[in-house]
């Protein structure tokens, strides 16, 4: 059983309706005993950075994703992803979850249309169970205006957009972010999804 | 680097998928709900659902259909056609749309733009423009399906659109809309030039070089068309093959 953090975040919904549509057994929740009893999680996440901490916050669930992070399966979705590092300055200084070591800041270049929305290819720089039975080239699904900055050995893949933003991340054991939307990133998105139900056995 | 989309539009009439020509006539070419499907498995990067109606008492049938395709689709999904209120987008938003694509009521009240954009965000906002040329070289802006011209200029209006928030617009050309002469390279060349977010191509595409064409010749970043698509004249799979063959990046 996946455990989906309920704290209103806007892809919640599709995150579900991807997960429903693969059969694979979920439940939305603010418990912390469900998070406690699930064999993994998944963090979702639109909007702004302290806003959505703000709402994980409310739920009182903080200490309990970093308890389970050491011990099962966490997928971070978008914003989700960002929230697994340890600060963001979107709209003033906040605090993340710190499960990654890195930082999250505005994408850089002047030179790119922001926010970073469409489909990029996945440059993938280390092996993943995540990552497993698909084909490249992948394309996969951005929408986007801060990304992550961490080290390389975090990365499994980035994408280029006049710059390096990395696309999937890890903390080498159970935490997992992808920058992307893998709900919405066609069937290559919903094997991703498989792979971290696979990872969750 | 982001590929280029290729977007099939569906519009949707009493829960039915139509396809009007030049916005007059009509064909019932079936079930919305099987045409996204059938589209996603095509790899469409994205789908358009237009509520060609958008009567207050045939909402929930259109949104019905939007919520029925977010459980089978796994592409992002837009939504245009009578929506006016942020609590239309905010419906069309809970449905299951990633999208809110505003045209006749963003041109009849802009506020509307930076609204949506403010409560939903950027990404959220298309805005739709119906344009056609004004016969002293420059294009006007038409409201209600093409029917109304609301002698606003098309190039003022683009600026306005990307300084309230919009994150895309979707330019669809009355001139050539229908004629499947090729997208109006003219009119999105003038557009591009003047605003740095996405612009969509949308109206006259008739054969399969007129993609490819559209993203050498401007920046348009995504590729529109309806009905070559749903008669299955040219399948997507089709269309990518050729612009990948001639270096325009695809997923």
């Amino acid at each position: 059983m996946i455990a989906v953090i309920d704290y209103g975040a806007g892809n919640l919904f599709s995150v579900c309706n991807a997960l429903t549509y693969l059969n694979i057994a979920h439940t939305v929740t603010k418990d912390a005993k469900e998070l406690d009893r699930a064999d993994a999680i998944i963090l979702p996440g639109v909007g702004a950075f302290p806003a959505a901490m703000e709402s994980l916050r409310a739920t009182g669930l903080v200490d309990t994703v970093k308890a389970n992070a050491k011990k099962k399966p966490l997928l971070g979705i978008c914003l989700g992803m960002q929230m697994l590092f340890d600060r963001s300055d979107e709209n003033g200084d906040c605090d993340g979850l710190g499960l990654i070591a890195g930082e999250v800041h505005r994408i850089p270049s002047k030179n790119v249309i922001i926010p970073h929305m469409g489909w990029n290819e996945l440059a993938i720089t280390q092996d993943s169970p995540l990552l497993k039975n698909i084909e490249t080239p992948v394309y996969t699904y951005f929408v986007h205006s801060y990304q992550a900055f961490c080290d390389d050995k975090n990365i499994i893949a980035y994408c280029d957009y006049d710059g390096k933003i990395p696309a999937l991340v890890t903390d080498g054991k159970f935490v997992f972010g992808s920058q992307y939307h893998p709900e919405k990133s066609g069937e290559k998105g919903l094997q991703m999804l498989r792979n971290f139900e696979e990872l969750a056995k | 680097m982001l590929a280029k989309r290729i977007v099939p539009c569906l519009d949707v009439r009493h829960g039915k998928v139509v396809k009007g020509v030049n916005f007059e006539g009509v064909k019932d070419v079936g079930d919305p709900v099987a045409c996204a499907a059938e589209y996603n498995r095509q790899g469409a990067d994205e789908i358009v659902f237009y509520d060609i109606v958008a009567s207050h008492e045939g909402r929930g049938t259109f949104l019905d259909v939007v919520r029925e395709t977010a459980k089978q689709v796994f592409v992002p999904l837009t939504v245009g056609g009578g929506i006016s209120t942020v609590e239309d987008m905010r419906q069309s938003l809970r449905a299951g749309a990633d999208k809110i694509s505003i045209n006749s009521a963003a041109v009849k009240n802009p506020q509307l733009i930076s609204d949506g954009a403010e409560i939903f965000g950027s990404q959220c906002i298309v805005v739709g423009i119906d344009a056609k040329r004004d016969g002293k070289g420059g294009f006007t802006v038409y409201a209600n399906g093409g029917r109304i011209d609301m002698h606003v200029d098309l190039l003022k209006w683009v600026e306005e659109i990307e300084q309230r928030g919009a994150g895309e617009i979707c330019l669809n050309s009355i001139d050539t809309d229908g004629v499947r002469g090729g997208f109006d390279l003219e009119m999105l060349k003038a557009v591009c030039a003047r605003v740095r977010i996405p612009v969509i191509a949308s109206g006259g595409a008739g054969k399969l070089s007129d993609f490819a064409t559209v993203f050498q010749e401007t920046d348009a970043t995504a590729a529109l068309a309806a009905s070559l698509f749903h008669f299955g004249e040219l399948t997507i799979p089709q269309v990518k093959a050729d612009c990948r063959s001639k270096g325009i990046p695809m997923r």
